[in-house]
């Protein structure tokens, strides 16, 4: 009975725990970590969403397996210390509890695989997407191309930190980077922003195809549920829907040599009719040129 | 006699006797760890807080190539604690002093060429270790692709002979280790004491003997890969190069196919160690004598058919990655057998908590948290979010510097006094372990929550966010370096000691072999073979 409270009194504070950590995370910048997180970034696709809810399952399964090897451990270690049984048994054999500890973890494995497996192929299908880009890694920045709109190119390089240090230079790599929105646009977040934002509707099924040119990269956002090799020679393929609007930062995941931590991505979500604004905002520069190319 | 026993430089120099080459071992991997620890050191306090602050004023440099020089870090800190440290430690230092002892046997099957697989150690870690003074990229110094070394980085990212020296280090590591094996399984299956059964062997010959047919198996798919980079870079292949019609991605899976076998070559004597001491000091036998060897042998053989669950994000065929998800989570299986297995070996037991005996407990524990991760991360489902974060890092290094050098530290105590016939200052002992182990989980606990949160590993510098963690972190590492030093003074108290101890130091539950001879035991031991009942 006082175990049974005490064990609900702490799955009652483990869930607080997460929750406060959770709580925290909406009322921050959503799309980015959190000052002191201790959890996922929260969802902001149902991609990141049943990864959450997985994660969060297999936390509460490994949280159980572990609390019960320690306190098996600490009652054999207080029960069968020295001075308590100075006459040790000499049983080493016992069939039936070696045929206990078999199959129960594999119960529980098989729970696990049931739950994983669909969620993999879940996962790794692509449906029938509204649209679709483009991204190729460089070192050290992301090309983004549209190619249901025109095929429009643009190049997105991090802000580096001279930039954050100078209110000046800061203010004219947010009007550049405003104009190129065609709404105002604020960085704040060193090491995550970067001078261009790859701009997606939202509400959509966006399929993303990926490769690289040089070496390889990791394109990931963590709200999105999305990570992904960019691979020299290989067109990878995945998707996501996003479903609240707002600025989403991930980091490349895949080592990358020297500014492997200087590649951020930076995604801007907004509006359908927005992102239509946008699109026709860059077609005007795609009638100019005949190889059109934003940034660099 | 047939042969003197050499003194001064020659007795090292020219040695064919197993006990002294694996104390050679354990010293060439004492100075290798000092060195990965340092790398460890300087990475950690460059990730203490957020900006680039230590690398440039340490190396005098600008703040581009401090950027490499952290990759440098990273890759010389992985290669030499799994190459130069763990590797040599568990199995060229424990394994030689200790396999022919357990066994009943007078030395090694292959005497010299224990002597070359030792001497090829040297050589090949001052090649890693040279390959960081010359051009890795272009205009900057050493080798910055991470210990798995992919392809591109490997070959176009990193045009300077750096790489080729790397490559060739670990070429000559790798057939160190070969001829290591090759000594181990002929050791083993040939000079066993008349009446010792493999069914009667001790776990830890157990352990070395699977760790062998790892290696044997394992280590030239390893060379074929890396000699693959070193002809891509050199010679004009394409290998790895899709211009050519090769694949990088190729790279990977020879590479896993190696790599992961090597995780368990790692932590296998470590199983074997735990077992002994657990053993010892409960005053029992080991709990599932059987069950514990075959589920051993049950783990080296998975490890040989998981090895893609590292590349779950690489755009695998969803089947792939199905079938890899299935295949890793059977090794849970085993390993929980052992968990249990030990367990069971302390209950009824009379169990005494030495130096050793607490390294043991920590490890099954410690262990245990790093194997449920292991569990997380086998899912794509969550390695999706997982993947290359800092929730790896903390994975692999509580199985690797929380399992596998908690079970160096634990045979250490457990045999230093075998091994030199001296006692170790017992409180100080304690207190090493407890400020070690504080320290390492102050360092490697909180990197499950930036991995959560989405701090991607190898990256030199972290938005503010992350700041909290690591600053926690980079303490456990100062916490830690204390624990270190506690280490060498212990063990520099204990060899300036007298020698004190008889045959068993530990008493009853010390029943192997090793425990019937003196301490130190004598130079050549078992003139007349050992009967085992």
């Amino acid at each position: 009975m006082k175990v049974k409270g005490l064990i609900a009194r702490m799955v009652a504070g483990l869930t607080a725990l997460i929750a406060v950590a959770a709580g925290a995370t909406a009322q921050d910048r959503i799309g980015q970590p959190t000052d002191k997180g201790i959890w996922l970034q929260e969802a902001a696709s149902e991609q990141a969403q049943k990864i959450s809810d997985f994660n969060e399952l297999l936390f509460w399964i490994i949280l159980v397996i572990t609390i019960f090897v320690f306190i098996l451990m600490f009652y054999t270690m207080w029960r069968f210390r020295e001075k308590a049984n100075p006459v040790p048994s000499k049983v080493s054999h016992n069939t039936f509890i070696e045929i206990v500890w078999t199959v129960v973890p594999i119960i529980i494995l098989v729970v696990i695989g049931v739950i994983s497996l669909p969620l993999l192929y879940w996962q790794d299908q692509v449906p029938e997407t509204d649209m679709a880009i483009k991204v190729t890694g460089n070192q050290w920045n992301w090309t983004y191309s549209y190619p249901d709109h025109g095929d429009f190119e643009l190049t997105a390089n991090i802000v580096d930190n001279a930039t954050f240090d100078d209110p000046a230079k800061l203010a004219a790599a947010e009007a550049e980077l405003s104009s190129f929105l065609g709404w105002p646009a604020k960085m704040n977040t060193r090491l995550l922003d970067a001078d261009y934002r790859l701009v997606l509707p939202v509400n959509t099924k966006i399929k993303v195809q990926l490769t690289a040119t040089d070496v390889l990269h990791a394109w990931t956002v963590p709200a999105f549920g999305v990570k992904l090799d960019a691979v020299p020679g290989r067109l990878n393929e995945t998707w996501f829907e996003v479903n609240q609007t707002g600025i989403f930062y991930g980091q490349c995941s895949e080592l990358c040599g020297r500014d492997h931590a200087y590649m951020p991505i930076a995604v801007e979500v907004v509006s359908k009719e927005q992102f239509a604004r946008w699109v026709a905002l860059q077609g005007g520069t795609i009638a100019a040129a005949p190889a059109p190319t934003l940034g660099r | 006699m047939a042969h003197a026993n050499p003194t001064g430089w020659k007795r090292w120099l020219f040695s064919t006797n197993h006990k002294d080459i694996g104390v050679m071992y354990i010293w060439f991997a004492f100075f290798a760890g000092m060195i990965g620890f340092a790398m460890s050191g300087l990475i950690r306090m460059e990730l203490m807080e957020p900006g680039i602050q230590i690398i440039p004023s340490v190396f005098g440099m600008d703040d581009a190539q401090a950027r490499h020089m952290f990759n440098v870090l990273t890759t010389g800190h992985g290669l030499i604690m799994v190459f130069f440290m763990v590797m040599p430690a568990l199995i060229g230092g424990f394994g030689n002093y200790f396999v022919p002892l357990m066994i009943g046997a007078p030395d090694m099957a292959f005497p010299r060429m224990n002597n070359i697989s030792f001497w090829m150690m040297p050589p090949a870690f001052i090649l890693l270790l040279l390959s960081t003074f010359v051009e890795g990229p272009s205009g900057m110094n050493g080798f910055g692709g991470g210990w798995t070394a992919y392809a591109p980085l490997s070959t176009v990212g990193h045009p300077g002979p750096s790489m080729d020296l790397a490559i060739f280090s670990l070429h000559v590591a790798g057939a160190s280790s070969i001829m290591g094996a090759i000594n181990y399984i002929t050791t083993i299956f040939n000079m066993r004491a008349p009446g010792m059964t493999i069914h009667k062997m001790p776990l830890f010959a157990w352990s070395i003997l699977i760790t062998a047919f790892l290696l044997v198996l394992s280590l030239p798919v390893l060379a074929g890969a890396i000699t693959m980079l070193l002809t891509d870079r050199n010679f004009g292949t394409t290998f790895f190069d899709p211009a050519g019609g090769g694949d990088p991605i190729l790279f990977q899976h020879l590479f896993w196919f190696f790599g992961h076998p090597e995780v368990y070559i790692m932590i296998l004597p470590a199983f074997g160690i735990i077992s002994h001491i657990v053993s010892t000091f409960s005053k029992k036998p080991i709990f599932g004598y059987l069950g514990m060897a075959y589920a051993m042998t049950a783990i080296g053989f998975i490890g040989f058919v998981v090895w893609a669950h590292h590349m779950y994000t690489v755009g695998l065929d969803v089947d792939t990655k199905a079938y890899f998800t299935a295949a890793t989570m059977v090794i849970a299986v085993p390993t929980g057998v052992k968990i249990f297995s030990w367990i069971a070996t302390m209950w009824g037991g009379s169990i005494r908590y030495t130096v050793p005996m607490m390294y043991a407990i920590a490890f099954i524990l410690l262990f245990t948290m790093g194997g449920v991760t292991g569990v997380v991360l086998s899912n794509p489902g969550a390695d999706v979010a997982l993947h290359d974060t800092y929730y790896v890092v903390a994975h692999f290094h509580y199985v690797l510097s929380l399992g596998a050098v908690f079970g160096i530290f634990a045979g250490l105590y457990y045999w230093i006094g075998k091994m030199t016939g001296k006692e170790y200052p017992n409180m100080l002992a304690k207190l090493q372990f407890w400020v070690t182990f504080i320290g390492v989980n102050m360092i490697f606990f909180p990197q499950h929550f930036l991995g959560l949160q989405g701090m991607p590993r190898r990256y030199v510098d972290y938005p503010e966010q992350f700041a909290y963690w690591n600053w926690v972190s980079s303490w456990g590492y100062l916490v830690t370096l204390v624990g270190v030093i506690l280490f060498i003074a212990v063990m520099g108290i204990t060899l300036a000691r007298k020698k004190t101890l008889g045959d068993n130091q530990w008493g009853e539950g010390a029943n192997t072999l090793e425990w019937t001879i003196s301490s130190p035991p004598p130079f050549h031991q078992f003139n007349e073979l050992p009967q085992i009942k």
